[in-house]
């Protein structure tokens, strides 16, 4: 057995502990009452789902218990992860993955908060999509965090991918540029954005992000684009200011939540997608280079009261790290 | 932006309503305390912390100390202050100081919380204080974390030992400490690699860091924008390594920051340190009372005035009060003057620790840099002598000064007149002296404190 399988062992048995906390709500056989409903509110603010949020998904479950006339408390849990599946596809198409086309250059624009996890989940799609047979270039435009550039120079040696790279310090739109054209002469598929991690509230940061982005509009005009805000799960009611300040400066087309192999839920991208129409469309489980999934939000749904198959323990192969 | 801005926000709202009254009901009472409840886990505080809470000030704002008092209303605002202060820890904590040095401290902490330039910023405050710090490079798993390091000590001139990314974090911290020992460094500071919490292996390898170098500081670093599992985490680290403090970092974002609350109340250990920013200086020691103040907007003034003291050169400022006396004062003081305000950092920042609610009225004014660039340059295209002497700078100087700075004459026209009316106000603020700065202005709840020269 390789050290990750013992190392997930480890994990999956401390995490069940947590869990199984969390999931005493749902216990066969109980009765549904208001110290039910009560339990069942306190059980989603505990998972970051946030107060206003809770409350709507209790009432529409109280409503779906009295209409269908619900009895036991496994039906029950059905209808919540349903709505809670609901809320989490919103008005989007079924495919919620990152959208990729054929035959045209895809740019990938990837930015968040310090220390959300951007760098580490640009080395884990890089891997994604290089394993898919597409031609992937990376560009180091965090230039500001020492070493950020040495930082995804490893992942794009681990992967074998070219990174776009100067000096640390360096003007991080001349790195944009310099990518754009890059991934245009090369013909590359899909050009992946490394930024520098901003807190949402500093106006001049945000002001560099969206000269980013003019940059990739100017360069690559017929590029097919998706920006992505990396979340940690482990974020509270912030992500809320974090998604929208991001949203007014770039149009955002997604969120990836990190770090959902702990014990945070990330029950917040719940309101967040239903409130802002902004898909999960992948989630980290990891730090190794295959710990990037695609995102299902039944699973996830199942996974804020865990039920066993948790999202991440379904053939999780070992890592060559 | 205020740090627990909307926190902040919504219990003033509250209270207000409680305010208005003469006497409370315990209807009055549970009112208030429903808001507190919400505000509360809106700012990401643990539900189970929440739940203590609202519970102790209940008990407190329905007895009769609140019924008899004149009013009630405060009296409830003092009670959560109070109570808020005693959550967050009563006392400011230093850091510890071994009798037979190196000191050693360890942090620990998730992944992306801030670790490596905590370890940065703490050795710079020390570094500050005389001190001789040693930084360890124990993440061995981030790539390029070590690189992170020694970037960072290079920036601030404070040696890094480093033994690659092939040898064990252990080994690692047994060999920095023979290092700082033999170096006299008497401070080791050991950065290790962020984990899971339920990460066994991993926690496992910090136990044995631990018990190979017996730090005498533990501190697990804590992202102000953590939401509930925050408490599962610090419970956690604090049950496996036993630490002896908390750094809060990310304060600088709009994050109601609850994380803080939940984790000392779990953890039962201080908050010693608060990251304010991505600057090296930007590391603040944590002030229970100051924060309480500021989640009920009282102000954060005591921080704001340590702020201004810190960063100005005092003699500086001693001159300029004597030009001031004299109405001497000339461009090339504002000049100066900028420049030190410039030290103390984001404009918004400081009007948010101001009292009063005087930050929130000017919550949305945007002090651009770009401004202050500007005046500068204008000020920068005249002469010595007109920087002297601005009452002779005719229309054709203006016109030079206008295209020397890559502006148009109103800009050079506006500045003068604020310069003038800003020279008569600081002669009416000389009169009352700048010198009260200094002094205690938390009572004063309401009145600004005498702030030199802001132009804006």
């Amino acid at each position: 057995m390789g050290f990750f399988s013992k190392l997930k062992q480890g994990l999956t048995k401390t995490r069940d502990e947590f869990n199984s906390k969390m999931s005493s709500v749902f216990s066969f056989g109980r009765k549904i009452d208001e110290g039910f409903y009560e339990e069942l509110e306190e059980t989603l603010i505990q998972s970051d789902v946030g107060f206003e949020t809770a409350i709507d998904l209790v009432e529409s479950l109280r409503a779906r218990e009295k209409a269908e006339k619900i009895k036991d408390t496994e039906t029950l849990q059905q209808a919540l992860e349903d709505e809670i599946a609901k809320m989490l596809t919103g008005d989007v198409a079924e495919n919620q993955g990152i959208n990729i086309k054929d035959n045209c250059l895809n740019i990938i624009l990837v930015v968040g908060v310090n220390g959300a996890g951007k760098t580490t989940t640009i080395g884990k799609m890089a891997n994604y999509y290089n394993s898919r047979k597409k031609k992937v270039l990376l560009a180091a435009a965090d230039t500001f965090r020492a070493a950020a550039i040495e930082q995804l120079t490893v992942w794009g040696e681990r992967v074998g991918v070219d990174v776009i790279r100067q000096n640390s310090g360096s003007d991080p739109g001349a790195v944009v540029f310099d990518a754009c054209q890059a991934a245009v002469s090369r013909k590359t598929d899909i050009l992946i954005v490394d930024t520098a991690g901003r807190l949402q509230n500093k106006a001049n940061l945000m002001e560099e992000l969206k000269k980013i982005n003019k940059i990739i509009d100017r360069e690559a005009p017929d590029a097919n684009v998706e920006i992505l805000l990396v979340l940690d799960s482990g974020t509270g009611q912030n992500a809320i200011s974090q998604a929208k300040l991001f949203g007014e400066v770039v149009p955002l087309t997604g969120i990836i939540l990190t770090k959902l192999d702990g014990t945070a839920k990330g029950g917040v991208v719940i309101g967040l997608t239903h409130e802002l129409n902004l898909p999960v469309k992948m989630i980290g489980v990891g730090e190794g280079i295959n710990d990037l999934r695609e995102f299902v939000p039944a699973d996830f749904a199942c996974a804020l009261f865990a039920k066993g198959n948790d999202v991440d323990e379904d053939e999780h192969e070992d890592d060559e790290y | 932006m205020a740090v627990f801005g909307n926190l902040a926000d919504r219990l003033q709202e509250t209270f207000k309503k409680l305010t208005g009254k003469g006497k409370l009901s315990e209807a009055d009472v549970n009112n208030a305390m429903r808001e507190v409840r919400l505000a509360l886990l809106e700012a990401d505080v643990s539900y189970k912390v929440v739940k203590d809470f609202v519970a102790k000030v209940k008990e407190r704002a329905v007895g009769s100390e609140v019924l008899e008092s004149l009013s009630p209303g405060q009296q409830v605002v003092k009670i959560v202050n109070e109570e808020l202060i005693e959550l967050m820890g009563s006392t400011q904590a230093k850091i510890a100081v071994s009798s037979k040095p190196p000191t050693v401290v360890m942090m620990v902490g998730l992944q992306g919380t801030g670790k490596t330039t905590s370890v940065a910023k703490i050795a710079n405050i020390l570094k500050k204080q005389g001190r001789r710090p040693l930084l360890a490079a124990g993440d061995i798993y981030r790539p390029a974390a070590i690189k992170q390091l020694e970037v960072l000590g290079e920036q601030l001139d404070i040696p890094v030992f480093a033994l690659g990314d092939k040898v064990s974090p252990v080994e690692i911290a047994a060999r920095a400490l023979e290092h700082a020992q033999k170096n006299g460094n008497d401070y080791l500071l050991i950065d290790t690699a962020g984990r899971l919490h339920i990460d066994e292996t991993l926690m496992q390898e910090l136990r044995d860091v631990k018990a190979k170098v017996e730090p005498h500081e533990i501190l697990l670093v804590v992202d102000a924008m953590a939401g509930q599992d925050a408490i599962n985490v610090a419970e956690t680290f604090n049950k496996e390594l036993s630490i002896d403090g908390l750094v809060l970092t990310k304060m600088d974002g709009d994050t109601r920051g609850g994380a803080a609350l939940s984790a000392k109340a779990v953890t039962g250990k201080p908050i010693k340190f608060v990251g304010m920013g991505e600057k090296m200086d930007a590391m603040e020691p944590f002030h229970p009372d100051r924060m309480a103040g500021r989640i009920l907007g009282m102000g954060d003034v005591l921080s704001l005035i340590e702020k201004a003291q810190a960063n100005m050169d005092v003699a500086k400022a001693k001159a300029m009060e004597d030009k001031l006396r004299k109405a001497e004062w000339t461009f090339d003081d504002f000049l100066d003057q900028m420049d030190q305000m410039r030290k103390m950092g984001d404009m918004k920042e400081l009007l948010a620790m101001m009292p009063g609610g005087i930050g929130k009225q000017l919550k949305d004014v945007q002090v651009d840099p770009k401004d202050m660039a500007r005046i500068e340059a204008i000020v920068k295209s005249m002469t010595a002598e007109e920087r002297g002497n601005p009452s002779i700078i005719n229309s054709s100087r203006k016109q030079r000064i206008a295209k020397g700075s890559g502006t148009q004459v109103q800009h050079v026209n506006r500045l003068l007149k604020q310069f003038e009316q800003m020279k008569q106000l600081m002669k009416k603020f000389s009169a009352s002296g700048m010198t009260n700065m200094g002094k205690k202005g938390k009572k004063g709840r309401g009145s600004m404190p005498n702030f030199p020269g802001f132009p804006f």
